[in-house]
């Protein structure tokens, strides 16, 4: 095999899963590590630079970051990433003077950002400094978009949106509240320099079932519904429920449910649970809440009479896959099932919109009606128009959006200054030794045996009586820094030097997850076969050096690594050495935080 | 040294012998010896044999006497018994041990200050009875603990860490156990596992003397250039006569070598050995060829490993003394005191 260049960037990077799942690539060892040191308003930061809503995010991020964890293949659970971002995020203080001031010069470039989400607000964030002069526009009369219209306020309380979307405007931003953009051709005529357009996927996918009309005054879209919900017009609904559709969405809409007076509220759903689109962690929640999932019924019709709806009919299904592992729905041959209930929550998808965007601009638009957009750069096929978040590629998550957000600003600032935008600026790297003493490290290498720490909620009756009663209380201060201890470092890297390498195995012997292996060379199939524990995990690499006396080479499995040191601590020649690796994604100019 | 213990997480796949353990159950506390020493990679050897085989830990009783090595028992086997003697004194502990209850498995535990010099008396008669043990040599041709003089075992020319020459002979700990009586002896190196795990699994199963002479650098004091006995040179001039596979019951036997290259002898707990020969035809059951082609390649400059020599019929103490097959701790008061009756008769007998 060939040896390891761990002088690409991308090597180690993969080795800290965590920052490596996450769209923003968010430095999650290091921030945690900064928690453990009581510098919550640096983890803040640290957070702030790279994925700008910590405390948005502390409490409805999607996670990728979360099955990616080392941890999760070490023991049960993965470390509580998310909810230690929200731990920085509570405990900072005052973080406004370590917050970039706007630009004191203007460049004289004009921006427009369509949308106030969280895409178009990382374009601003990231611009702003820099002297780019933006407009941002949203037909609501504050910023956020679905984060502020969609999720409901028991997950993410207003005052934690208002304080990070108010990081991003001051920076300043001319915002045109309540101004609905009705043709991007006369924003293009306006003479903006960049157009980047956040709109979101705005359109809740609707079901149109045979009844959907007669019963339309208690059949209700979800994401429409939960905004009614979130501006205060909707203050109550029926008592039996049936929420439809399995996503994240269906989950805020039947929690939404059980706090403005149904009782007796269920989901029910296409697939089978697993494959529900909904995160697990949320799926407990609301059952946690008294609410049952119901599987494999597929919604046919909707009862009423006197143009009242009375229920939703159902055809129960089972799961087949063919050759190709494509599912099919079969009817089970059972009888469909009625179920009575006095409103319905539609939350099966939903749909792109660009009604505003016209045809004739050199906006290419795909059969699926959503523009086509690089995914590198975020240009549509006209150069001066940038797309991102859910109106890119279709419904995701906030992490998503944030990340494309950084892109397109990378873009456009490469656009307005005149360099190709295919140019991407690599990013930032630092490998440095963390050796203090004979045996002692910059890091805390003490691999903690504890499980992972619950997050306290509040009362389940509290909770349910209040729909603006936050349910997640997040960690106090001695579970946050015991779960940030469960950390294992993943980007203090073992970095393996062949010279100094006397092979006396002692790093063989030492190493808990039995990861190094002194072997002859081979194929890669071959050699993870033959090593101490063979390497079975194929996402995780092999890291290969050769150039040892034996001829040999050295191999070390980097899946499931604890970085705890041990190797380096048992070499006597300092053949291994734990060297922190620092990866910082570029972002369009330099000027986007003083720290 | 490292200050931390070793983290109790393990490889997912770490998989449980038959008696439901882990390899990790058989370690002990983290080595304090230095980094990278020699010994540190024989006691994750001891672990490995005994794992493999099925031992359990409470019927497995290590002995050590004094230095580095001895001190090694701390860093293996932390569930079984332990006894850290005095310097040079475990070879008559351990007989005194075997003598009382002969059911545990015993491993003896030295060094080449402790055996050769200090214990050299104690090592060459607890051959001579043919105690039932595993005695290990973890042998580095220097005194760590004291800073790296000479030892007993240092070869003749070879040279300190700051160049000065040794003018003594070296005892060859191998050809003495050969010729005291050991009836099984064999010679392996820390850096090779390979070697050594096996060796340590058929020594274990052997019911008498068996003694491994294991070449062990010191890190520290013996690793340079112009020694014999460090990690460079050893690779250099390391000639094994035979590689060795312990097979267990489990095991499917499979025979992919030329006729005539391997051996299968049976050993007496039912496993079979697997002699895969290096070196032409060299045979393990003969001392004399044995002594004979030790002395000739040591004058060659070689160090010879392998398994140098089993006895096909061994012998131990517990037969020539006609003692009890049963422990003394399962003896009654009665059995174990006849009374002055039985006393009587005895002196009678002897008048």
């Amino acid at each position: 095999m060939l040896p390891t260049d761990i002088k690409d960037p991308g090597y180690f990077h993969k080795v800290v899963d965590c920052q490596w799942a996450c769209p923003a690539h968010t430095p999650v060892p290091e921030y945690i590590r900064l928690i453990s040191a009581g510098r919550y308003a640096d983890a803040y930061m640290v957070n702030w630079k790279s994925n700008v809503f910590p405390g948005i995010l502390g409490r409805t991020c999607d996670r990728p970051c979360e099955p990616a964890c080392r941890r999760g293949r070490v023991e049960e659970q993965p470390v509580a990433i998310c909810r230690l971002k929200r731990v920085a995020a509570d405990y900072k203080g005052d973080v406004s003077d370590r917050m970039p001031s706007p630009a004191a010069t203007k460049n004289g470039k004009r921006v427009a950002l369509v949308g106030a989400g969280p895409a178009s607000l990382t374009v601003a964030r990231d611009l702003a400094p820099l002297g780019y002069e933006l407009t941002l526009f949203d037909e609501g009369q504050k910023g956020g978009g679905m984060v502020r219209t969609q999720i409901p306020k028991f997950r993410l309380p207003e005052e934690v949106i208002d304080e990070e979307v108010g990081y991003v405007l001051g920076l300043g931003v001319e915002t045109r509240f309540g101004a609905r953009v009705n043709s991007l051709k006369s924003l293009l005529d306006d003479g903006y320099d960049a157009v980047f357009i956040g709109t979101g996927a705005p359109r809740g996918r609707d079901l149109d079932l045979p009844g959907r009309k007669e019963a339309a005054a208690n059949i209700h879209l979800g994401i429409d519904w939960l905004s009614s919900v979130s501006f205060g017009h909707i203050t109550s609904i029926g008592k039996r429920v049936i929420v439809l559709g399995g996503g994240n969405t269906a989950m805020d809409c039947c929690r939404s449910a059980r706090r403005m007076g149904g009782t007796d509220v269920k989901v029910v759903v296409r697939s089978g649970f697993k494959e529900m689109k909904a995160s697990p962690w949320e799926k407990e929640d609301a059952m946690h809440e008294d609410i049952p999932i119901l599987n494999f019924l597929v919604p046919k019709e909707f009862t009423h009479e006197n143009n009242r709806l009375t229920g939703v009919v159902f055809e129960t299904v089972h799961a087949v896959y063919d050759d190709k592992g494509r599912r099919q729905l079969v009817n089970n041959g059972e009888p469909d099932v009625h179920m009575p209930c006095d409103d319905v929550l539609v939350a099966v998808g939903q749909e792109n919109a660009f009604p505003w965007i016209e045809r004739d601009i050199g906006i290419a638009f795909d059969r699926w009606g959503m523009p086509v957009v690089d995914e590198t750069t975020h240009r549509s096929t006209n150069e001066k128009v940038f797309f991102g978040g859910d109106a890119a590629f279709g419904p995701k998550n906030i992490i998503w959006a944030v990340a494309h957000g950084h892109q397109a600003a990378i873009s456009i600032d490469r656009l307005c200054q005149g360099g190709a935008i295919d140019d991407r600026p690599p990013p930032g790297v630092q490998l440095i030794s963390q050796k203090m003493g004979i045996h002692e490290w910059i890091y805390d290498n003490e691999v903690s045996n504890d499980h992972r720490f619950a997050v306290p909620h509040a009362e389940k009756t509290a909770a349910l009586a209040n729909i603006k009663t936050e349910v997640e209380l997040g960690f106090d201060l001695g579970q946050a820094l015991a779960e940030a201890q469960r950390c294992l470092n993943c980007d203090v890297q073992t970095v393996f030097s062949a010279p100094a390498c006397i092979e006396c195995d002692a790093c063989v012997d030492i190493c808990p997850e039995d990861c190094i292996t002194f072997t002859a060379d081979g194929e890669e199939a071959d050699l993870r076969g033959r090593l101490n524990a063979p390497a079975r995990n194929l996402s995780q690499d092999l890291y290969i050096a050769d150039g040892l006396k034996t001829g040999r080479v050295m191999v070390k499995d980097e899946d499931v690594c604890l970085h705890c040191g041990m190797c380096a601590e048992r070499c006597p020649t300092g053949a291994w050495d734990m060297q922190r690796f620092l990866f910082d994604m570029a972002q369009a100019g330099t000027a986007c935080s003083k720290s | 040294m490292s200050f931390l213990p070793k983290p109790k997480l393990h490889h997912p796949g770490l998989l449980p012998n038959a008696l439901g353990y882990t390899r990790r159950d058989y370690e002990g506390a983290i080595s304090t010896l230095c980094a990278g020493c020699g010994h540190d990679s024989i006691s994750a050897a001891i672990v490995h044999a005994c794992f493999q085989m099925d031992l359990p830990p409470h019927r497995i009783a290590k002995l050590s006497g004094i230095g580095c090595s001895s001190k090694t028992p701390t860093y293996f086997l932390g569930s079984s018994h332990g006894f850290n003697s005095v310097h040079g004194r475990m070879p008559s502990v351990l007989t005194g041990a075997n003598l009382a209850n002969r059911d545990l498995i015993y491993l003896g535990v030295s060094g080449d200050g402790d055996s050769a010099s200090i214990g050299l008396g104690q090592f060459a008669h607890s051959m001579r009875r043919g105690v039932n043990m595993v005695y290990i040599v973890e042998n580095n041709g220097v005194y760590g603990l004291t800073k790296g003089q000479f030892s007993a075992t240092a070869d003749k020319g070879a040279k300190s860490k700051r160049g000065v020459a040794n003018n003594d002979e070296a005892i060859d700990l191998v050809s003495m156990a050969i010729q005291l009586g050991a009836s099984f002896v064999g010679r392996s190196f820390s850096g090779d596992k390979a070697q050594l795990v096996p060796l340590i699994q058929a020594a274990l199963a052997h019911p008498g003397a068996a003694f491994i002479d294991c070449i062990s650098p010191c890190v520290t004091f013996n690793n340079h250039q112009g020694s014999t006995k460090s990690f460079d040179y050893v690779r250099e001039h390391n000639e094994a006569v035979n590689m060795l596979d312990v097979i267990t019951g489990r095991d499917e036997i499979t025979v992919d070598y030329a006729p005539g290259a391997v051996e299968i002898v049976e050993q007496h707990d039912g496993s079979l050995l697997r002699l895969r020969k290096l070196a032409g035809d060299y045979d393990v059951s003969s001392r004399a060829e044995a002594l004979g082609f030790l002395q000739h390649h040591h004058a060659k400059g070689e160090i010879v490993t392998g398994l140098l020599y089993r006895d096909p019929e061994p012998e131990e103490m517990h037969s020539y003394l006609k003692t009890t097959a049963t422990p003394l701790n399962e003896l009654t008061e009665a059995t174990l005191c006849p009374g002055s009756a039985a006393l009587e008769r005895l002196n009678a007998s002897l008048r």
